[in-house]
């Protein structure tokens, strides 16, 4: 039986280490990896959870990112509660089993730590590895600081493991700019952690022996469509809900709210940011400022990237008059994702709100409170306008001269 | 919001600094925010580590920021690490060194009219901790020049911080840190 750990109310954590206790409080049966920047502290931390006997699982290190995930496979078709984590190139090679786990409905939680992908090599956070697993069929759960990374861990087994969903669950931080800050971190018990998850029941488990199952069968033409649509029946149509149930209960349990399009200042909002990761925080503060000027200005957060929460963004947006998207990830050759996503929210809803595009902060580059007065000077102007007074794609934060499309 | 910059070699402890004195100020009931530039780290390698404290929560997140105080840990840095970036009028510098204040602010004209105080962090480490370790001692100097803490409420903080070393490398450092609070000029 694995030792109970004594936590101080509030701790200061890195994220990387709110991931890691987490992991150790839901008592993870099978964690396999293999460690990259910026995400190897959560599974380091982990390790020496579990050779100093706060730990009843396994750990096993593997070859290769993608014989880490496979090994996650194999332990959650075998009927375990498992979970790993990743960043960058690592992400990059687990991506073939990742579409394999989602399409075999197994609720592997994998913490995401964000960072650039190479050429060049970064090790420094932004979006694009994020943004390579948005087709793969998991659940994708954004955190803004490691207060986030503590909690949506807790959110993602709870969901990922509801027999009505079976899905796997990443749970994203920005590389350094969370998993390397120490912040606060309200805590919570081993056991109300624990009995706030609950106890893994398996489904299908390869290990029951009594009920013989089949895993990662060939379907071809007759069978493939089927399956596919069964998925992504479950992702469009059982995961909002039963995430909104979770925040719910995790109100009830700590008082923190949690929602699935996370809003600031967007009562009477005129202009608004939409943004993921640490940067929703800083243009949080931002905001703050300009309304003290009278600038109606809001923020809105994307908690839940995947499945795309399309009703309740549009339901958010409605009344706002001009709106940015701001992409931590460079688009190679169109506009930014989080700007297609809202174009696709927003068309045939009648709005009249222009919408525009920023990209920023690749490889780690800050970004700045001026950037973002300067972003609600630019939706001002638009708003004034009634129509883009910018080009719709700018980047900002970037040396030498101005670079923008369309 | 009271921020801190500080520049270190990757080795000497600034980023357990930084993170030593989040975890003290927090137990007070404070906000923090303790981070460090990487890059692609290299002991040896001249790095900066940041800290926030506030009353409320803290939203911001961006790299940059204009310090309260600058605390440097290696001497050399003075000298090749722009140490004033982003300078306020009134931003404190404390500086580990074997010149006094004078002989330092003469030797790097970009000090001078500045508020700088010194330390020799790297002599009292050597001598107590017996490590060139300037971390804990420039905590203890911060103490002194800032008034954040009194020392004995810092030093019993400090060693819950400190609490998985050995016991002996602990009272080393509690002398370290009362060292260079009553050293610092």
């Amino acid at each position: 039986m694995a030792d109970t750990m004594e936590l101080r109310d509030i701790e200061v954590w890195d994220g990387n280490m709110a991931a890691s206790q987490a992991l150790r409080q839901v008592q993870v049966d099978v964690v396999a990896a293999y460690p990259i920047t910026p995400s190897t502290p959560i599974v380091e931390n982990y390790a020496n959870f579990t050779a100093n006997g706060y730990v009843d699982g396994e750990f096993v290190m593997t070859e290769s990112e993608h014989g880490a995930m496979s090994c996650c496979i194999g332990a959650a078709a075998a009927g375990g509660r498992v979970a790993t984590a990743t960043s960058s190139q690592g992400f990059a090679l687990m991506v073939e089993t990742l579409y394999s786990a989602s399409g075999m409905r197994l609720p592997i939680v994998l913490n995401v730590v964000n960072r650039a992908l190479g050429a060049p090599l970064n090790v420094n956070g932004d979006h694009s590895d994020m943004y390579l697993g948005r087709d793969s069929g998991w659940i994708q759960i954004d955190c803004y600081n490691p207060q986030n990374a503590y909690d949506m861990n807790m959110i993602a087994f709870k969901v990922a493991e509801d027999h009505d969903v079976r899905l796997p669950a990443m749970v994203h931080q920005d590389g350094f700019m969370t998993s390397h800050t120490a912040q606060g971190v309200k805590t919570l018990t081993d056991e109300q952690v624990y009995n706030f998850v609950g106890e893994f029941k398996p489904m299908n488990d390869m290990l029951d022996l009594d009920h013989p199952v089949t895993h990662g069968v060939q379907t071809e033409e007759d069978w493939h469509f089927e399956h596919k649509a069964r998925q992504q029946h479950a992702l469009m149509t059982v995961v909002l809900p039963k995430i909104q149930t979770a925040f719910d209960e995790f109100e009830k349990l700590t008082g923190r709210k949690y929602n699935l399009v996370e809003t600031y200042n967007m009562e009477d909002a005129e202009i608004a940011v939409v943004c993921m990761g640490t940067s929703v925080e800083t243009a949080e503060e931002v905001s703050n400022e300009l309304r003290a000027q009278g600038i109606k200005a809001g923020v809105v957060g994307i908690r839940v990237f995947r499945p795309w929460p399309l009703e309740q963004i549009a339901e958010t947006l409605k009344g706002v008059k001009a709106i940015a998207a701001l992409d931590r990830s460079s688009p190679h050759g169109t506009v930014g994702t989080l700007y297609n996503e809202l174009a696709g929210s927003l068309f045939n809803t009648g709005t009249n709100a222009v919408l525009t595009n920023y990209i920023y902060g690749l490889g780690g580059r800050d970004l700045t409170k001026a950037h973002l007065v300067g972003i609600y000077n630019d939706l001002k102007a638009n708003m004034d306008a009634g129509k883009p007074t910018t080009p719709l794609q700018q980047y900002i934060g970037l040396r030498g001269p101005k670079l923008s499309f369309f | 919001m009271l921020e801190i910059r500080w520049h270190s070699r990757a080795g000497q402890g600034a980023v357990t600094g930084a993170k030593g004195l989040a975890d003290v100020v927090s137990t007070t009931g404070k906000h923090v925010q303790a981070f460090a530039f990487y890059g692609s780290a290299k002991r040896g390698a001249a790095m900066t580590a940041y800290n926030r404290v506030d009353d409320k929560a803290i939203l911001n997140h961006e790299k940059y920021m204009r310090p309260d105080y600058v605390l440097v840990i290696d001497p050399a840095l003075v000298y090749v690490a722009d140490i004033t970036a982003n300078e306020k009028d009134n931003t404190i510098y404390i500086v580990t060194t074997h010149m006094s204040t004078e002989e330092l602010v003469a030797s790097q004209p970009k000090l001078q009219g500045k508020k700088v105080y010194t330390v020799d962090c790297i002599k009292i480490a050597q001598e107590t901790i017996g490590k060139a370790i300037p971390n804990t001692p420039m905590l203890g100097a911060l103490m002194k020049v800032s008034g954040m803490y009194d020392i004995e409420f810092f030093k019993e903080s400090m060693i819950k911080v400190l609490k998985k070393l050995p016991q002996k490398i602990i009272d080393a450092n509690m002398i370290a840190i009362q060292r260079a609070y009553d050293e610092v000029k």
